[in-house]
């Protein structure tokens, strides 16, 4: 079963047709990279997935169920969803390890000791198993999205989704958030992703999709996606940012 | 100069004639602005939260009771409760329950404001990030958005305290027997001191407000460690 459908999905802000007649599914396992000029509806896109945005049309399943079903709690359906934002968005007023227990033993009611014990396996696993007890401001931006990324997983979800996770950083930092992001493809979560990484999109992909003006342009493998693009828009676009 | 009528009376100002009568001055000013805070506080978090709601039921009430309290004079609620509460009620309030009400419900609509723009003006993304992992709205806003807000708060609502603190004199209109009320009592009595008496009860009022904002800074020093290291 697919972990994620979307069916013909369309929202409008106002007049303004933000996703237009969007289908997609994402397979257990499968890494989509999702890619497309700034304004395109990337970012309105994944949100949808999790209802942090809502859309007048269309459908998504989340593993075979509508996540607008009558019997589908919101929180549950997000328990279940990792995010990843450009901007981190970590709790500035709580450590690094309370920033990733907090969600596990609120909303999963996990003991706490248990939830301290996952959190820094997580923290080891992300490479920030030392500052464990900082505050996000004393980390760097590539700790901080890599904090991120474990409170994210602390949760334990089906499926990742990556906003731009390394836009906002400096140059030398965006590989290690990449690798620690490329692990988790290869440990076979199912994940996806907003990013102009194209290396990223080239190792881990197993299909690229180019988004423009809120429709899906072009969709394929990597190798396809990068070698062949049939659509002049992609072409164009894959010219700029290579 | 008279000083030794208010060192004759000193223990009037500060705690009026108790304990072998009725408790008053400093203490019962102090009472007045302690209690006030306090239900001002809880009250302004309940209508700050409610007027950041998108339901219209929850949101309408609270939009008029902070835009209409707002606009009407402190003098004027504490007239109201006085007299309206008889009408009302079928039951005169102590002097001393009217003011204290008057009090807090004028503060808090301050308060209210107060917390909508500290709950405002936290970047989006927090409330984005801990309702994507699914934490319900009263507990993003428990753990991950009133802890963060009430701290910038503290400054504005030192601010408001410090005022309270001081409107707490206007009790004595419908006589309340706080600090300003025993001073023109002291000053009715003995007619000779007005500028010793008056200087005494600014001094007392001083201190306390003195005491109110350096606390508070103290505390924000204290609860903003983490934003110190901020780059
Ligand atoms: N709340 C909103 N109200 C109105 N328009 C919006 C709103 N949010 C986004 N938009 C518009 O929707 C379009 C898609 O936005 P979205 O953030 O999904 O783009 P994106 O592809 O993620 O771009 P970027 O690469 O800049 O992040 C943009 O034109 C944006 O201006
Ligand atoms: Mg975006």
């Amino acid at each position: 079963m697919a972990v994620i459908e979307v069916r013909n999905l369309n929202k409008w802000y106002g007049d303004f047709h933000v996703l237009q007649n969007i289908d997609e599914t994402v397979e257990k396992g499968e890494v989509l990279v999702i890619c497309g000029p700034s304004g395109s509806g990337k970012s309105t896109f994944i949100r949808c997935i999790n209802r942090l945005e809502e859309f007048q049309k269309g459908s998504v399943h989340f593993c075979g169920k509508d996540i607008h079903a009558r019997d589908v709690d919101v929180n549950s359906l997000r328990a279940e969803i990792g995010i990843v934002f450009q901007q981190f968005n970590l709790y500035p007023h709580l450590t690094v390890l309370k920033n990733v227990i907090l969600a596990p033993t609120k909303v999963r009611k996990t003991p706490k000791g248990e939830a301290e014990d996952l959190a820094l396996m997580l923290l080891e696993r992300v490479g920030i198993q030392n500052q464990a007890h900082k505050y996000p401001a004393e980390l760097s931006g590539g700790q901080q999205q890599r904090v991120a990324i474990a409170r994210a997983l602390a949760m334990r979800p089906q499926v990742m989704l990556f906003d731009e996770p390394t836009s906002a950083l400096d140059p030398e930092m965006i590989n290690e958030v990449l690798n620690v992001m490329k692990d988790l493809a290869r440990e076979g979560m199912t994940m996806l992703c907003v990013t102009h990484e194209m290396g990223f999109a080239r190792e881990v992909a197993d299909r690229v999709i180019f988004m423009d003006g809120g429709q899906k342009i072009e969709e394929a493998p990597p190798h396809e996606f990068f070698s062949n693009p049939k659509s002049e828009r992609t072409q164009l676009f894959l010219k700029e940012i290579l | 100069m008279h000083w030794e009528v208010v060192w004759r009376n000193l223990d009037y100002f500060l705690w009026g004639a108790y304990p072998d009568g009725p408790l008053g001055g400093l203490a019962v000013s102090i009472l007045l602005a302690v209690l006030g805070i306090f239900g001002a506080f809880w009250l302004g978090l309940a209508a700050g939260l409610m007027r950041l709601s998108r339901r219209l039921w929850i949101k309408a009430p609270a939009v008029v009771y902070i835009e209409v309290i707002r606009g009407i004079p402190i003098l004027m609620l504490i007239f109201w409760f006085y007299f309206l509460a008889p009408i009302l009620f079928n039951e005169t309030l102590p002097e001393f329950t009217s003011a204290l009400t008057a009090f807090i419900i004028f503060t808090g609509a301050y308060v209210g404001e107060i917390v909508r723009a500290g709950v405002q003006a936290l970047p989006r993304g927090q409330m984005e990030a801990a309702r994507g992992q699914g934490l319900s709205h009263v507990q993003a806003m428990s753990y991950v958005i009133l802890p963060q807000a009430l701290r910038n708060m503290i400054p504005s609502f030192v601010n408001q305290f410090v005022s309270l603190t001081k409107d707490t004199s206007l009790a004595y209109i419908i006589g309340v027997n706080e600090l300003t009320r025993t001073a023109t009592q002291v000053n009715n009595r003995t007619l000779n001191a007005p500028t010793e008496i008056f200087i005494t009860i600014a001094v007392m009022y001083f201190i306390v407000c003195y005491v109110l904002t350096s606390t508070s800074r103290r505390l924000e020093k204290h609860l903003s460690r983490y934003q110190a290291r901020d780059r």
